[in-house]
């Protein structure tokens, strides 16, 4: 597999896999540190577990208000704190942590999802206003089985070298599929220029979009 | 991120009333209204704004773009920039609108980003943003860093001795040239206010932007019905080619009839401390040659008052040859 640590999330943070990773490390070693965001795995924890996801057994919230939030296609009943952003939200209280953080100031596209077939930076948006809303992330494009063409074209044209703007660019070209944009490179590198990509992997990424909008 | 208490009015009356109890609608307002969110929760992360109570006005009935019995448009005050930017009216009559949208931001932003969110978009001046240094925008009577410091994205037109933050728009210097209505729902009622007298020159109350009072909601923006047969151009030059603030830009709507210009309207980007409407240009253009004299001429004539800064001197002469090659290529269209 390209990706063997489930934080690098492309095609793989559903897995699920039985075998040691950095998160289940995190949680399991119980430092101060780790016990501090507990309560942030726990329904991770719990879907692994094949439950249905449900903060009904999370810490108290001060403050918390009601929200489900349908995320990929499955409604999460949550409380949550009225500061939380989308993009926090689906990290660590629905706990999909495909979606990355990466400026968290709307700058780098990093934490790139849909809501309603739309791309947004989650960075920017506050939870709660998104009830109703389809809530799509890079789990939801598709498995290590069955990826989404644009995941398995960027694995075929190398659109990356260290993964962590891998979600939010996959989930931006995505979405570019249906907006106005030209043929030419020129325009793709247009409408993607809100994700950042700080190891240059702009022309592999640029050739992957192209490969998918010729071929589909 | 500081607390606050989220609520979802009703409808526009009810938001209209919770806000009117803010003690202000300017910077440091104690109950903002929340649409996108893409200035708003960005400087709530920065404790820039620390709003006690959001009302989130997303699902009132403002998200529409509708064409109005004079020709005109109404635009509501929650339609997605993206959605205004690709709206088949607004792309064959009001291109220049179109073309700064586009030019702003990028495809995520813009799908978030609001029309009365874009005209209450705050400065980039990073003096501002950062809670850790003086600046009379955000706390008045502190001081101005900027004009001492880090200062060469800042303003060359409507500075002050006490801000030269650039107002960071795009969308709003094509509405300027476009000569749109902002309407608002107020305490006392609706009212209008042209685009031009919307927002304020810092002077000796940089805090004070727009002369929005509290319980003030933008519900819409209006647009005249467009010239016959103008020819529209936004340019906007930048460090990068996409994905930046201006250094300089121009909205120009042209009329040319034979030779001469018969109608001219001009705006600039990037280096007012408001969006910036230039009479002087138009004035300059209108019933001359539509040639490049002339159109160099306007420049001088749009950037006559401008003053530098430290960093920024290089802005006039840049924006002048914006302007000029705006018009150029709006006359050759």
């Amino acid at each position: 597999m390209p990706y063997d640590d489930e934080e690098s999330g492309t095609l793989h943070s559903l897995s699920g896999s039985a075998g040691p990773t950095r998160r289940k490390f995190l949680v399991n070693t119980g430092t101060a540190a780790a016990a501090s965001v507990m309560g942030a795995f726990i329904p991770a924890q719990a879907r692994e577990a094949g439950q249905s996801s449900s903060t009904a057994d999370a810490p108290a919230i001060e403050g918390a208000v009601p929200l489900v939030l349908r995320v990929n296609g499955t409604d999460h009943q949550l409380r949550i704190d009225p500061r939380t952003t989308l993009l926090d939200c689906i990290r660590e209280t629905i706990a999909f942590t495909g979606t990355k953080k990466g400026c968290d100031h709307g700058q780098c596209g990093a934490c790139t999802v849909h809501v309603n077939d739309r791309r947004v930076v989650s960075c920017l948006s506050l939870a709660l206003l998104h009830e109703g809303h389809e809530i799509t992330t890079i789990e939801g494009l598709g498995t290590p089985d069955a990826p989404h063409p644009m995941q398995a074209a960027f694995l075929a044209h190398d659109g990356y070298q260290c993964g962590y703007c891998t979600s939010g660019q996959i989930m931006s070209a995505v979405a570019l599929l249906e907006e106005p944009c030209g043929p030419d490179d020129a325009a793709v590198k247009e409408l993607m220029s809100g994700n950042i990509c700080r190891c240059g992997a702009y022309g592999n990424i640029v050739a992957a979009i192209q490969h998918v909008r010729k071929n589909t | 991120m500081r607390t606050f208490e989220f609520n979802r009015p009703e409808n526009a009356a009810s938001a209209v009333a919770t806000a009117a109890q803010a003690k202000t609608a300017q910077q440091g307002a104690d109950i903002r209204f929340l649409a996108g969110g893409t200035t708003l929760v960005d400087l709530m992360k920065l404790e820039v704004e620390t709003p006690k109570r959001l009302l989130d006005i997303n699902r009132l009935p403002f998200d529409k773009v509708e064409e109005l019995s004079n020709g005109g448009l109404k635009i509501g005050a929650t339609v997605r920039n993206s959605n205004l930017a690709y709206h088949p009216k607004v792309q064959k009559d009001y291109a220049v609108l179109s073309q700064a949208i586009l030019s702003g931001a990028s495809v995520q932003l813009r799908n978030a980003a609001t029309t009365a969110g874009n005209l209450l978009q705050r400065t980039r001046c990073m003096y501002f943003r950062d809670t850790a240094m003086p600046c009379n925008k955000r706390e008045p009577g502190t001081g101005c860093p900027a004009i001492t410091g880090s200062n060469r994205m800042l303003a060359i037109l409507g500075t002050s001795e006490h801000c030269i933050a650039t107002n960071p728009s795009d969308m709003c210097v094509a509405m300027a040239a476009l000569e749109a209505t902002i309407h608002v729902q107020g305490t006392k009622g609706a009212r209008e206010v042209a685009f031009g007298d919307f927002h304020l020159l810092p002077a000796q109350t940089p805090h004070r932007e727009t002369v929005l009072e509290p319980g003030d909601l933008i519900t819409h923006v209006t647009l005249p019905p467009p010239r016959a047969g103008s020819r529209q151009v936004y340019l906007k030059l930048r460090d990068r080619a996409s994905y930046e603030f201006a250094l300089a830009s121009a909205a120009v709507v042209l009329n040319v009839a034979g030779a001469n210009v018969t109608y001219a309207r001009v705006a600039l980007g990037g280096v007012g401390t408001k969006p910036w409407r230039s009479h002087e240009a138009e004035t300059t253009l209108t019933g001359k040659p539509a040639n490049a004299a002339n159109f160099r001429r306007a420049a001088e004539a749009a950037l006559r008052g401008a003053e530098a800064q430290s960093e920024n001197g290089f802005k006039i002469e840049l924006a002048k040859r914006c302007l000029a090659h705006a018009l150029q290529t709006a006359a050759n269209a």
